[in-house]
């Protein structure tokens, strides 16, 4: 940390991360030396290793899961634009997010539509589109560990999938799911904000 | 002949001079009063170029490097309330958010990963290793920088290797020469002169100014002296007050010697690598050591490596199972002076020395606190932690349940476990099924 000055300018492709991302200069430096200080071996790049190092994350219920997020495609590595396109779905919607908004422009990440798609990809292992029953159950049973039996677990499973799935196949699609979740107010619950 | 006579010169010069000025005041315990002016200068050149800094720095551009304040908003309320949605306990598809909002927080900031980088330094003092934002301030402040490099490498640095260097010869020789005598009230005498005169000449090899309060605290004999571990000068800072006997490995190189040297003298207690590993043979030698009244206190330091100084973290049980008093011990760096911690992973014993003799100065305070021991019914782990609160309140440091050997290892299982029970709990133990 310490001899090493740092400037904005310095990160690489800084004002096309920002663009995308839409973090300040200030919260994108701040990310930009936790991802020095994760990079234990200056690597340049984060590993597995370098996250399940984390106390905190290792002892999440989902923490296996939301490292599983920012190596999608089964990479194993993950680059500061990677690492800030995951945490940009956590920023707190702003207001001039939500106003003039150019139509063809894509979708800001931290918009309520891809704050739901993260999570919905926590639950969908495999990634197509739709949480089987099968999915829920491993995804509840890394949360639970070994404190449940499997019929509690399959009759929990059971219950969740039946109440949001409405064409009845089985399985929760993210339609599915953003209607089961309408009335949540997934702005304040999803979001993280950087302090200045 | 001529280069040569006067390069004799000069060396008896300043061997004279470090002679009389820094060494015999050390054996008697006197200070001439030296490092107090260097000090004051000192502290009036960095005031200074403080305000430079401040009047330069433009309002908008608040990269403010807060020490310890946290960089996320965080929402602390406990799993239950953070998990409650539209229809009460039962599992929802919702309690995922809970979850990732909590485990993308620790990514962005975790209490312990910070533990093991150099505290940031609230406003910069003129070394190049605590420059976080470099900014080209003004032409008078950059030529204070590049005077203090002058003076810290050329004029400090020769100095400071000159006593450390006396100093550990002098610590080997005269430990050494006292270990031949017969065992005798004399040869205890003799021995704490000398590993007090030569603690003192280290701790000037660092320009290290340490304030002692409670003195009437310190440990007694038959006692283990308990402190917070930032780096290997702890030792030092320690023994320049007392005569501890000192508990740990035996090493290789300049270290064994040091070790063979000093327990001819008085006796530390020092393990092969193997018996490390066998707890109850530590415990035992241990005990043994303190149930003789006339040996030196124990000095352990419990959390088992190097923290940043800014926190205390888990105390392993081991050393409050051996039974006897605990002397708690509080040390904190004045981090404006020089960083005093060791990042082992980051920096060998010798570069990390050459940073020490490079800084400013040591600056520290030292705490003792009354003895405390364990209570009836009390177990180890919470007798630990019943101390560790008590340093971190005297030092100002906050508390952390995390072990420190997460600097190298992940997180024990357990930990996990027990998250998992406590989300069980709410899915399950409601009956809501």
């Amino acid at each position: 940390m310490g001899s090493r000055g740092s400037h904005a300018a310095r990160i690489p492709d800084g004002d096309s991360i920002r663009r995308e991302t839409g973090f300040s200069q200030a919260s994108l430096l701040r990310l930009y030396h936790r991802f020095r200080a994760l990079d234990r071996n200056e690597k340049g790049y984060l590993s597995r290793v370098d996250l399940q190092q984390i106390g905190a994350l290792a002892v999440n219920p989902l923490g296996e899961r939301i490292i599983d997020s920012f190596f999608p495609d089964g990479n194993l590595r993950v680059d500061f634009p990677g690492f800030v396109r995951v945490l940009a779905h956590f920023r707190p919607v702003d207001d001039d997010d939500s106003g003039m908004r150019d139509p063809k422009q894509p979708e800001p990440l931290n918009s309520r539509m891809n704050k739901l798609r993260f999570v919905f990809q926590l639950y969908d292992l495999d990634r197509d589109g739709k949480i089987s029953r099968h999915e829920m159950l491993q995804v509840l049973r890394l949360m639970v560990g070994v404190q449940v039996t499997e019929e509690q677990l399959e009759s929990i499973t059971d219950r969740t999938v039946q109440e949001a799935d409405e064409d009845g196949d089985g399985a929760v699609s993210f339609l599915e799911f953003t209607k089961s979740l309408e009335k949540m107010d997934i702005e304040q619950k999803m979001s993280i904000r950087i302090l200045k | 002949m001529e280069g040569a006579e006067l390069a004799g010169k000069i060396l008896s010069t300043w061997l004279t001079l470090v002679l009389g000025l820094i060494l015999l005041p050390s054996a008697f315990g006197v200070s001439l009063g030296i490092s107090e002016i260097y000090m004051k200068i000192l502290v009036k050149t960095l005031e200074w170029a403080t305000i430079r800094i401040e009047k330069g720095v433009p309002k908008e551009s608040g990269l403010k490097s807060s020490a310890s304040v946290g960089i996320i908003q965080r929402d602390e309320s406990p799993m239950e309330k953070g998990l409650s949605g539209l229809r009460g306990r039962d599992f929802e598809l919702s309690d995922a958010f809970y979850f990732s909002k909590k485990g993308l927080e620790a990514i962005v900031e975790d209490e312990v990963t910070q533990r093991f980088s150099s505290e940031e330094l609230v406003s910069w003092n003129l070394l190049t290793r605590t420059n976080m934002n470099f900014q080209y301030i003004s032409l008078r402040l950059t030529a204070v920088w590049v005077l203090g490099v002058l003076v810290r490498y050329c004029v400090l640095l020769p100095l400071r290797v000159t006593l450390a260097f006396i100093g550990i010869s002098l610590l080997v020789i005269g430990t050494t020469l006292v270990g031949q005598l017969p065992d005798s009230s004399l040869k205890n005498w003799l021995s704490e002169l000398v590993h007090l005169t030569c603690c003192r000449i280290c701790v000037r090899a660092l320009s290290g100014t340490i304030h002692y309060h409670n003195k009437q605290y310190r440990p007694q004999k038959g006692g283990i002296c308990v402190a917070n571990h930032t780096s290997p000068i702890d030792v030092l800072i320690l023994t320049t007050d007392g005569c501890y006997a000192m508990v740990g490995q035996v090493h290789g190189g300049l270290m064994g010697i040091i070790q063979r040297a000093m327990v001819k003298a008085c006796p530390h207690v020092w393990f092969e690598r193997s018996e490390m590993k066998d707890r109850h043979l530590v415990t035992k030698r241990l005990k043994e050591h303190i149930a003789d009244k006339k040996k030196l206190p124990i000095l352990i330091f419990p959390e088992g490596t190097c923290i940043n100084n800014t926190s205390v973290m888990m105390f392993k049980k081991g050393s409050f199972e051996i039974g006897g008093t605990i002397h708690p011990v509080a040390i904190k760096y004045n981090p404006q002076f020089g960083d005093a911690f060791w990042n082992s992973s980051k920096y060998n014993m010798v570069s990390y020395l050459l940073r020490m003799m490079t800084s400013w100065a040591i600056v520290c305070d030292v705490w003792y606190m009354p003895p405390m021991t364990r209570e009836e019914g009390e177990d180890a782990v919470r007798f630990a932690n019943r101390v560790k609160s008590a340093i971190a309140v005297q030092g100002g440091l906050t508390e952390l349940p995390w072990d420190g050997g997460l600097k190298r290892a992940k997180v024990k299982d357990t930990f996990k476990e027990e998250q998992q029970k406590n989300y069980s709990k709410m899915l399950v133990g409601n009956g809501s099924l």
